[in-house]
């Protein structure tokens, strides 16, 4: 069940210039987030910012009533979120959306691939995964390694591998051109910049991989109310916010062929 | 305290929903209980199964937020037979938001709508301004407003509402034609047709390049134009356009509206309406207002 809950900030780090990570208490009983559910958080004092912003849930413990946001600074709602200190409230409307599929047999093997912001909702995911004996082969990345905001949380689920375009981390170049990813999966999940993630999905495509990709679309409602956040799917217009943020590639050989 | 009439519709309260803010009321349950809305309007609904407009179809802008989304909905057909049986049960006032892109359009849709014993009324759209074909072009020009109103008003026995464009020089002539052709009531308004341009890609923010601006930015504009029809038709006038508190709320009945809805505030807080529900019976008693109604066109 969706609600609207003031949640407290009970820790802030900042991870470079450009990310910062809040972990917020529930104070009461929290409802279960799955892996690639998002929330909608409200940006109060900042009178360029009405609506809500769609933010990923990076982890969340239903039983300790944790959930934890990483987010990146765009635009004038971050900026103004990353101002919120330690002992701050923040309202979200949440869970929200259709997250991954994490219901598949123990043994198999599972890529993630995240790239910048992406990254965010895959800690959860790799979790749940491991969690239910699932291998899982986490591939980030971003332009240079200060972009990737988060790595050493992800070894404890996974092999853990990186790459830059730069070089300056991991494998030198963009991060479908890892030797890693040329492997074998049951299942690849991926979320991140629009072109990676049609890349990926391409690829898994091509080779008869199953995948599933986590969208984000400007959006207003959250809820599949207004239809303002719609994708192009194999079945027409759906929903980012409520049918998505993630898509099983099966359905999207439209979108992720539209380069 | 708070229950009005439009025309034979009994609200409990003047508080209903915007078409297009609140999906098919299913979408808020969790949030609100629906039985508490003094009704609701939903998603604009046309004769044929319709995609809408390509994406991106919204953008936020100062104190409001422009949208083209293109009344995307599953057709008449679908809304009867899938989503009516899942809302009927409820106990409130169902407001089906009727749009087509001709007179024949729009009367059939009105007329499989007349068939569903639980929806009293429906909200003729001749003023969205996102279809290239109708829409907005029924609802800008007296002559063809009344054409339409006129029209389905031979096949529609129950209480039709006309919701009107403000894209328009005289909203008061366009409200006395359709008052003249039939209608029972008049909501308005729909949204003010804007348009944002990214200066660094150099480009419309929208696919559609323009989109109906709404929230808190247009409210004024809505308040003089409800304050202005409700002075020009002697019908019930449904006021909208920005309300997201009790105060708002209280700003239309004044101008003139007897009963309101509310559309963008329910993005921003999804049980917005109870609060208003609760802040206008908080209102009345704090002021000594023992019946809403005495407070209606009082400008």
């Amino acid at each position: 069940m969706k609600e609207i809950h003031d949640f407290r900030i009970i820790e802030r780090r900042q991870l470079g210039e450009q990310y910062f990570r809040l972990l917020l208490k529930h104070g009461g009983q929290m409802q279960p987030v799955a892996p690639g559910q998002f929330v909608e958080v409200l940006v109060e004092d900042e009178p360029r910012v009405m609506l809500r912003r769609p933010i990923s849930v990076h982890d969340a413990d239903a039983e300790a009533g944790t959930l934890s946001l990483l987010v990146q600074i765009v635009g004038n709602g971050t900026r103004r979120l990353a101002t919120l200190a330690e002992g701050d409230s923040l309202n979200l409307v949440y869970p929200l959306g259709h997250g991954f599929t994490t219901a598949i047999p123990a043994g198999s093997k599972a890529l993630l691939v995240g790239g910048g912001a992406g990254i965010a909702p895959l800690l959860h995911l790799a979790k749940t995964l491991h969690a239910g004996g699932v291998h899982c082969t986490v591939l980030l990345g971003g332009r240079t390694a200060s972009l990737i905001p988060v790595q050493d949380d992800f070894r404890p689920f996974g092999d853990l591998l990186l790459a830059t375009d730069d070089g300056s981390l991991g494998h030198h170049g963009i991060i479908t051109t890892h030797p890693a990813f040329a492997d074998t999966y049951d299942i690849i999940y991926t979320c991140g910049p629009t072109p990676m993630m049609k890349a990926v999905a391409r690829s898994a495509a091509e080779r008869g991989l199953r995948c599933e990709v986590s969208l984000e679309n400007m959006m207003a409602c959250g809820v599949g109310a207004c239809l303002c956040c719609v994708t192009d799917t194999d079945q027409g217009h759906r929903c980012v916010c409520k049918d998505g943020p993630v898509f099983d590639i099966s359905t999207m050989s439209k979108w992720y062929s539209n380069k | 305290m708070l229950a009005v009439n439009i025309h034979n519709l009994k609200l409990k309260n003047p508080v209903m929903t915007a078409s297009g803010t609140f999906g098919y009321g299913e979408e808020f349950a969790d949030f609100i209980d629906l039985n508490r809305l003094g009704g609701f309007v939903v998603k604009g609904t046309t004769g044929t199964h319709r995609e809408g407009n390509p994406y991106p179809r919204m953008v936020e802008t100062p104190s409001g937020m422009l949208n083209s989304v293109g009344l995307q909905n599953g057709g008449v057909e679908k809304f009867c037979k899938e989503v009516y049986p899942r809302i009927k049960h409820l106990d409130t006032n169902i407001i089906v938001n009727v749009s087509g892109s001709s007179i024949e359009e729009y009367c059939d849709v009105a007329s499989q709508v007349d068939a569903l014993d639980r929806i009293p009324a429906i909200e003729l759209n001749i003023s969205c301004p996102n279809v290239k074909h109708g829409g907005m072009g029924f609802g800008t020009q007296p002559g063809m407003a009344a054409e339409v109103v006129e029209a389905v008003r031979k096949v529609y026995h129950k209480t039709l509402i006309v919701k009107l464009s403000p894209n328009v020089t005289n909203i008061a002539e366009i409200a006395k034609a359709v008052e003249g052709a039939g209608a029972d009531s008049v909501s308005l308004i729909n949204t003010l047709l804007g348009m944002a341009i990214d200066i660094e890609r150099r480009r419309p923010r929208m696919a559609n390049v323009t989109g109906g601006l709404s929230g808190p930015a247009v409210k004024p504009v809505a308040v003089r134009m409800v304050w202005q029809v409700a002075h020009a038709v002697k019908i019930p006038v449904v006021g909208l356009g920005g309300i997201c508190t009790a105060e708002d709320a209280i700003e239309f009945l004044m101008a003139g509206a007897t009963a309101i809805e509310v559309g963008t505030a329910n993005f921003i807080d999804p049980a917005v309406t109870v609060k208003i529900i609760d802040g206008l019976e908080a209102w009345c008693k704090a002021h000594g207002v023992s019946d809403i109604n005495d407070i209606i066109g009082i400008i």
